[in-house]
């Protein structure tokens, strides 16, 4: 048995001998041993937090923990819909949500087009390069130079606009500007990272059509628009379907750092109204039971995009 | 792609470049801003706003920010939580993707499964606080490092990687006598060298990046990662959220641009050292390939 190749045994039909079963688990302990620690991880900080949504269910003391605490039934959740802050919270994440799909989302597609039009190969490396760098900074970082750019006294920006003779605006407190900064900080700090997916794609795209189309006297826009868009279109699908499923993941981090008493009505979303009922106030079962609505919803939205995608012939993700 | 000598042709291609180039340019910028406005005076930055090339390089916001411990510790503290935590996230990342990717495993597809889920579904901020809080991680370094330990997208990464090396490798180690640990360390982790140091460096970033865990699980300042520190300098200096709680005792005032802009300096540089070495192999694409199971 143990000289049989690996790929022999998994090839083997399940209908083998209990025995058999057990002899195969037995031959394989190191590799158990190997898995036991990285198990164990998921199942504390994975599976016992999912276990710990049943404190949304109670009216949980952290002294008296899970087991301590009184059941009080769905009364969280019955809070959770009649707050009013829910309907705001509700409205800024899909504002939030409709603004990154129409303006972050494009943005790396039309580079990874550009990008491809390179032809001198130091150029593309070099503007690659330096796109990709706000990927790898941390939001706090992103967020930060936002901020020292923007500020009232002495930034940049604003002394430019006194310098011009306009008014100057105060960008951070302001609940009009929350969005569009929100949205210009994620385009600077993802777009180019986006564009590895699309390359990807098109560096698989037969130069063959190129040339025929060249031959017939398609320029460089049409073969854009007749070559490279419909060959990564099936990628456009995927990410854009992957995207829906993510709408209610627009970041902890980054909202919350630009989170202030002036903006809040327009920047609260589900992950910091957690974290300020939670943490800060001490509501751990309301706050779990915010939580729980966003994950269960945010589940729901996955698996039906994955649905989707599969429907429209393309390849599933999970 | 061949040539395109037509007008039209040459038009576009200027076009690309000079967007190209802008786009780039517009993205290095605000770096760049930083990095010369911390090394600027305090008169010249207030002066002109935005500088690119101080007439006189002035070190004076960097000794103003060493000039206490704060910032010093905060760098050792995050250079502590980077260092043992990429070692203790690639030592429980590789063990378990070696072992996800023997195809004679029993089970194997069920841990899978296990592990997949997690990325789809999540107990969230509060329970998992609760059991880090039962675990008495609260307020210790470990809070920073064990709670985010492994990274699935990374575990998967790492086994598919180890998946696709060649079956008879460890077919002939066997009949040599080696054994799994032999194995694991000797044949796979050497053949393997690019995909464990690019995930390493993956796993380098997110903890040299660290903040949300530092918010939700450390309370004392002492034990601040750079992250909360710069947050706290930059963004509550300027009295700008709602939540001005635990505001460290050395930067009462609101510092001046040229210290915000050191401080921020002092927390990318060494992301930006690093940087090279990352783009050397996702520039490849070789990680792309393997992201689904």
């Amino acid at each position: 048995m143990s000289s049989n190749s690996a790929s022999a045994v998994a090839a083997v039909k399940p209908d083998m001998k209990k025995h058999d079963l057990r002899r195969r688990i037995l031959k394989n302990k190191a590799i158990y041993l190997m898995i036991l620690p990285g198990l164990l991880y998921f199942v504390l900080f994975k599976y016992f937090p999912m276990w710990g949504l049943v404190i949304s269910f109670q009216e949980y003391r952290p002294y008296d923990g899970i087991l301590g605490s009184d059941w009080v039934g769905f009364k969280h959740y019955q809070r959770l819909f009649t707050e009013p802050m829910f309907w705001t919270i509700f409205r800024n994440t899909i504002i939030l949500f409709l603004m990154n799909l129409i303006f972050f989302f494009p943005v790396p597609i039309i580079l990874a087009i550009l990008l491809n039009e390179v032809r001198l190969q130091a150029f593309k490396r070099f503007v690659q390069t330096i796109v990709y760098i706000p990927h790898f900074m941390s939001w706090v970082i992103i967020v930060s130079i936002s901020f020292v750019m923007v500020t009232m006294d002495g930034g940049m920006i604003n002394e430019g606009l006194d310098a011009m003779g306009m008014q100057k605006v105060n960008f951070l407190l302001s609940d009009e500007w929350f969005r569009p900064m929100y949205i210009l900080q994620v385009i600077w700090r993802e777009a180019g990272w986006g564009t590895i997916v699309y390359l990807a794609a098109i560096a698989a795209i037969d130069p063959q059509l190129y040339e025929a189309s060249r031959m017939d006297g398609a320029n460089r826009f049409r073969q854009i628009w007749h070559i490279t868009l419909p060959s990564i279109r099936s990628v456009i699908v995927i990410l854009l379907i992957l995207k829906i499923g993510d709408v209610l993941e627009l970041g902890f981090e980054h909202v919350y750092l630009l989170l202030n008493a002036m903006n809040r009505n327009v920047a609260e979303i589900f992950d910091t109204y957690v974290y300020t009922a939670g943490l800060k106030q001490g509501q751990f079962s309301f706050s779990t039971a915010v939580g729980f609505f966003k994950s269960f919803v945010g589940l729901v939205l996955v698996m039906s995009a994955n649905w989707l995608a599969k429907k429209f012939g393309e390849e599933g993700v999970y | 792609m061949v040539h395109d000598k037509t007008i039209g042709g040459r038009l576009f291609d200027g076009a690309v470049y000079v967007i190209l180039f802008l786009v780039a340019l517009v993205t290095i910028l605000p770096f760049l801003h930083i990095i010369a406005g911390s090394l600027t005076t305090v008169d010249e930055l207030a002066q002109k706003r935005f500088v690119l090339f101080p007439t006189k390089i002035s070190w004076d916001a960097y000794a103003y920010i060493f000039s206490t411990n704060t910032i010093f510790r905060s760098m050792l503290v995050s250079i502590g939580v980077t260092g043992f935590g990429t070692l203790f996230s690639m030592i429980l990342t590789s063990l378990m993707a070696y072992g996800l990717s023997r195809r004679d495993l029993v089970g194997r597809k069920q841990l899978m499964f296990m592990i997949v889920f997690t990325m789809l579904f999540s107990g969230g901020m509060i329970p998992t606080f609760i059991v880090v809080k039962s675990l008495g991680m609260i307020d210790s370094y470990a809070a920073l490092i064990v709670p985010t330990a492994i990274n699935a997208f990374n575990l998967i990464i790492l086994r598919s990687f180890f998946q696709n090396l060649p079956d008879g490798l460890e077919e002939s180690a066997k009949i040599d006598g080696c054994n799994d640990w032999g194995i694991l360390f000797r044949i796979v982790i050497p053949l393997s060298m690019p995909a464990i140091a690019t995930i390493s460096l993956f796993y380098a970033v997110t903890y040299w990046n660290t903040y949300l865990p530092a918010i939700l699980y450390i309370d004392s300042a002492e034990k601040w990662p750079i992250q909360v520190l710069l947050r706290q300098i930059v963004i509550l200096a300027s009295g700008l959220t709602a939540d001005s709680s635990g505001f460290s005792d050395d930067f009462v005032t609101p510092p001046d641009q040229t210290i915000k802009m050191a401080v921020i300096v002092v927390a990318t540089v060494p992301v930006l050292l690093v940087y090279p070495f990352l783009q050397k192999y996702f520039d490849k694409g070789a990680l792309l390939g393997s992201v689904k199971g």
